[in-house]
């Protein structure tokens, strides 16, 4: 069951943002995400805004979606330009899913080449897609890279089979290193997703899935504690006592052994779940989330934010179709973000970064508190004086219990 | 058997020789406001469409707890041999916490129905009551009632009565409130054998004040018995005590609605009016008189009841304190017994300590504030009143374990009852151990009946005033009864247990405790704070401690993790969000040094199994 969406302002059916979104945009990158909201079966785990084949009734919705995203990407322009933003070439376009590789290469070459038609593109830019490792073939990767992309992450996930078992993943663990030199052959960048503390995993059965991930050198690794969201299958099975609970200190212990084994072998952290080879391969899609840059996001159920605007697709991809197809943009709900309240998810993001947040944007009290933060070990304090709040490996364990601490109450 | 009187005697024109004054008094629950509803039927003051079960029992918190709190006088006609009367009933209280109630009561009456439920015997505040009528010289007539009920044992418990009291258990009636059999026959024996008021109409007026209610409509209701003289409507009455004088506005009778008459006389009970505002203007125990012809000598009254357990009341919302101190206000306008002043805690902010008669009082005047004045509030774990001498002799009294000193201390004297307990003879051998665990020293063991015993200890209040009732009755499946009344001191070694939170003390938990009780009380309080704090940034020692003595340790462990692993573009406004709650939800957190411990913590760490105490006793 895909999660539910925030509760917010109504959008504009014309989709035009109010005056503030143009503000300094001049300055800021500019980047798009595109949704993929199928897969061929689903996670017990994950709550994203993805459905089957069976689920829609059919795969009719998949063959159009390729059209269908680009119409959104034309509607997308005209908003922008008629809400008086200026032109700005793409830095980075991330294709997330949902399973985006579940669709013909050439559906996400043709959605790609209408972007960069549309906004142009920087040079270097990033351009990375999601995949499931038994969604590609050697083929499929080449047709991507010739297409622009240039980095694609695999959801590994595990390499323990009875983990991925509980993950309900379809994939088999001997897949992954093929797909890995797959994507190096055809020249792209390769980021591996891992989940850890899932119900039933021993600490070893991480490390192994570590060593294994690492022994494939990849170029970037996230590692998330797996997030029991409400709603889905895996929340209703531990309810029902099925599945083991999932363990606060457990996932502490794991998140230690990951950050020593992943930096071990030269990757660095740069956000609280992610680790790159070296700072340049670090996710600058993501990175761009969490510095408040401007991004806008095609498909269902898609969020995009815009100088401080942020607003959300309708969920569903027939909704979502029958909007774009009459002209109507496909926004659920939007809010426009106050300066406390930018100041407020500005320090909430970038706290977690290894780059890290200036102290000065922090209110006099948020300042005082940081003290007390050095005190406990959760910042470093060679950084703090020179006026940046970078978190230790206890505080990014704590990240949130930081965060509330700096803001004004 | 006689009708129901049709002319009734007129208040303010009635010799004294027709009045008879009485009260029902008996063990809880036997069934006095039930024999009282008959009596209100019987002699026609209520119609039975308008009957109800317990009548006069007319707060809510009465009737919803199916107990009588404060005594009731009603004015009722009855006829015998062709004469009316005018007969004052007073439904009494049963419970404990209330027995300054009935001795209130007793004064205004020249006899008392001492009644006695047929299926349960004479009980412990049967002995009580009955002991305080007589000391009251009233004319005490025996009854078992309930004996409609298949488990009544009349012959029994009449024969047990008779030998009590003294007389032929023949003269024991038997009546059933219920269904009403034998409550006509008791009504002729009360104007046959209770002997009229004797008072002299021409000496100047004297009332006793056995009553004071305050009424938000009618202001200061006093309830009076008059004694000597006659009161009038609209002439200036003065309160001997204080000298005070106010114009009576109305003056009537009970009946069971207030009545205005054109005034009381000799052997009368009634109510008085006069427009004040603050039943201390009118105090219980002090007796009215006429301003223009004042008496010389006052009645002898009686003296205050004294608190006996003292407990701390905060608002959960600190800005809801000044609503807390004018509702104790208002309700002390109504409770004499209600005493308290402003405190504070580190850990809860502004309140009171508040003295109560018992657990019963402090949960209902706990459970009045919070309905009638919509508040919402914690109370700290009761404890009794200890006089502490330091080696200088100088003398403290501690009605907060947080006082308690903590330097040289030489004595510490705890209030001490005595107690008496009625049950089967199969459980003497649990009473005892019971009552030698409690600090109990025994008095004396006598027999009432073959297999009925009475048990008399001398016990530390402390011991028996939280869950020691709790405890009798379960040791002898229910058959127990229990009553106590205060009697002197003792020096006893006596410790006050802190608790602490990272080092830093929360008056809030501070006990006092007999020595040999600390350690259980700090191994309960600190392992229940274990369980009720949530884990902080950093591990929390929790202890407990006599002084610099540590007794008791445990130790929250560290929140090692809390931290959303992903947070992707979309899930930024839900993140955001999911924030601003948690900081809503951190101002409802007590801060003690640096550990936040949310409100609920406190009220569960503080609500004992005995403040969760059955009203019932
Ligand atoms: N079967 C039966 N039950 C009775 C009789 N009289 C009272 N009861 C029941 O006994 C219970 C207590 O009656 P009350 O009249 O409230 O007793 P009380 O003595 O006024 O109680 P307190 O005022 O709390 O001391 C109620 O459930 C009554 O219905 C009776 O004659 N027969
Ligand atoms: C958008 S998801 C889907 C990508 C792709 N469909 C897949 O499953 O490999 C991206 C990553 O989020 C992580 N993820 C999804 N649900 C999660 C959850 N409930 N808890 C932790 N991580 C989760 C997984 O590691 C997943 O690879
Ligand atoms: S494949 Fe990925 S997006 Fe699809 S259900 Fe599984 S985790 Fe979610
Ligand atoms: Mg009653």
């Amino acid at each position: 069951m895909p999660s539910v969406l925030p509760l917010g302002d109504p959008a504009p059916s014309d989709g035009l943002l109010p005056q503030q979104a143009a503000d300094g945009a001049a300055a800021r990158a500019f980047g798009l995400y595109v949704h993929i909201p199928f897969c061929a079966v689903r996670c017990g785990y994950c709550d994203f805004n993805t459905y089957t084949a069976t689920e829609l009734g059919g795969g009719a919705s998949q063959d159009a979606y390729a059209s269908t995203a680009i119409s959104e990407v034309d509607f997308a322009a005209r908003v922008l330009d008629r809400s008086g933003l200026p032109a700005r070439k793409l830095s980075t376009v991330f294709f997330g899913g949902g399973t985006p590789t579940l669709l013909p290469a050439e559906d996400l070459a043709r959605i790609l080449r209408a972007a960069i038609d549309t906004w142009g593109i920087e040079p270097g830019a990033e351009v990375t897609t999601e995949a499931n490792p038994d969604s590609v073939t050697p083929e499929s990767l080449q047709l991507l890279a010739d297409a622009g992309f240039t980095r694609v992450s695999f959801g590994m996930q595990s390499a323990v089979p009875h983990v991925l078992k509980v993950l309900d993943r379809t994939h088999t663990p001997s897949r992954v290193p093929l797909v890995v030199q797959w994507a190096r052959d055809a020249g792209l960048a390769v980021s591996l997703d891992l989940i850890y503390g899932t119900p039933g995993e021993s600490l070893e059965d991480w490390r192994f899935s570590l060593e294994t991930a690492l022994s494939y050198q990849p170029d970037h690794i996230s590692a998330y504690a797996l997030i029991i969201e409400d709603g889905t299958k895996l929340a209703a099975q531990i309810r029902r006592g099925e599945v083991p609970e999932i363990d606060d200190d457990d996932h502490a212990d794991k998140y230690e052994l990951a950050d020593r084994m992943i930096s071990d072998a030269g990757l660095h952290w740069y956000e609280v779940s992610n680790w790159s080879a070296t700072p340049e391969q670090a996710c600058r899609h993501n990175l761009a989330y969490w510095r408040g840059d401007d991004w806008w996001g095609i498909g269902p159920g898609a969020h995009s934010h815009v100088g401080g605007v942020r607003w959300w697709n309708v969920k569903h991809p027939t909704a979502y179709a029958g909007r774009l197809g009459s002209g109507v943009s496909p926004a659920a709900g939007r809010e426009t973000l106050g300066p406390e309240t930018r100041g407020v998810e500005k320090v909430m993001l970038e706290a977690r970064l290894f780059s890290g947040l200036e102290t000065a944007a922090l209110s006099p009290a948020g300042r005082k508190a940081v003290a007390g933060l050095i005190a406990d070990g959760l910042v470093v304090p060679e950084d703090a004086f020179r006026g940046r709040l970078v978190l230790t490996l206890k505080g990014r364990l704590l990240a949130d219990a930081v965060v509330r601490r700096i803001l004004p109450d | 058997m006689s009708p129901m009187a049709r002319t009734a005697p007129v208040p303010a024109a009635t010799d004294p020789a027709i009045i008879r004054n009485f009260c029902i008094i008996a063990h809880i629950d036997h069934g006095k406001s039930t024999l009282a509803d008959r009596m209100l039927q019987f002699t026609g003051v209520v119609q039975s469409r308008d009957m109800k079960a317990q009548y006069l029992d007319r707060m809510d918190i009465e009737r919803e707890r199916g107990i009588t709190i404060k005594s009731q006088a009603v004015r009722m006609p009855w006829e015998l041999g062709g004469v009316n009367y005018a007969l004052n009933m007073i439904d009494t209280p049963g419970h404990v916490d209330f027995t300054y109630e009935v001795s209130r009561s007793l004064a205004a009456c020249e006899g008392a129905v001492l009644l006695v439920d047929a299926a349960q015997g004479i009980e412990a505040q049967t002995l009580a009551n009955l002991y305080l009528a007589m000391e009251n010289d009233l004319t005490i007539i025996p009854v078992l009632n309930k004996i409609d009920l298949p488990a009544a044992q009349p012959e029994k418990y009449a024969a047990e009565l008779a030998s009590l009291i003294g007389g032929d258990p023949e003269d024991v009636l038997l009546v059933s409130g219920k269904t009403g059999v034998g409550v006509e026959a008791l009504l002729d024996k009360i104007v046959r054998d209770l002997p009229a008021p004797v008072g002299d109409p021409d000496a100047p007026a004297r009332a006793m004040i056995f009553d004071s209610v305050y009424d938000t409509y009618r202001g200061v209701v006093t309830y009076v018995r008059v004694v000597d003289g006659m009161l009038h409507p609209r002439e200036r009455i003065q309160m001997m005590s204080t000298k005070a004088s106010h114009e009576l506005l109305e003056i009537g009778v009970s009946s069971p609605e207030p009545t205005p008459s054109k005034g009381l006389g000799v052997g009368e009970v009634g109510y008085l009016i006069t427009g004040v505002k603050d039943v201390r203007q009118s105090k219980v125990g002090d007796t009215v008189t006429n301003l223009a012809k004042p008496a010389s000598e006052s009645l002898s009254g009686y003296a205050d009841p004294k608190p006996m357990v003292f407990s701390g009341l905060y608002p959960l919302d600190g800005t809801d304190y000044p609503v807390l101190r004018d509702a104790l206000d208002k309700l002390k306008l109504n409770d004499a017994a209600l005493i308290y002043e402003p405190e504070t805690s580190a850990a809860l902010g502004f309140g009171f300590r508040v003295g109560f008669l018992g657990l019963l009082h402090l949960e209902i005047v706990r459970e009045r504030l919070e309905r009638e004045f919509n508040l919402d509030l914690i109370s700290t774990a009761p404890n009794v009143v200890y006089e502490v001498t330091l080696e200088d002799k100088n003398v403290i009294t501690v009605t907060n374990p947080s006082e308690f000193p903590s330097g040289k201390i030489n004595e510490v004297r705890e209030p001490m009852v005595a107690a008496t307990i009625l049950a089967p003879n199969e459980f003497v051998g649990a009473i005892m151990e019971l009552c030698q665990g409690r600090r109990g020293v025994m008095r004396g063991m006598d027999y009432l009946s073959e297999d009925r015993v009475e048990l008399r200890y001398w016990m530390p209040l402390a011991e028996i005033v939280f869950d020691f009732f709790d405890l009798l009755k379960s040791k002898t499946r229910g058959y127990a009864s229990l009553d106590w009344k205060a009697d002197g001191e003792q020096v006893a070694d006596l410790v006050k247990v802190d608790i602490l939170l990272q080092g830093e003390q929360v008056d809030a938990f501070s006990a006092i405790t007999h020595k040999d009780k600390a350690y259980a009380y700090g191994v309960m309080m600190t392992g229940k704070l274990r369980e009720l704090i949530p884990r902080q940034q950093f591990e929390v020692p929790i202890q407990a401690a006599i002084g610099s003595r540590i007794i008791a340790r445990e130790s929250i462990r560290a929140i090692r993790k809390d931290v959303l692993a992903k947070c992707y573009g979309g899930d930024i406004s839900r993140k955001r969000k999911l924030l601003e709650k948690q900081k809503e939800g951190k101002k409802r957190m007590k801060m003690v040094g640096r550990v936040e411990v949310p409100q609920e913590a406190f009220i569960a760490a503080l609500t004992t199994d005995e403040s969760k105490d059955k009203a019932k006793k």
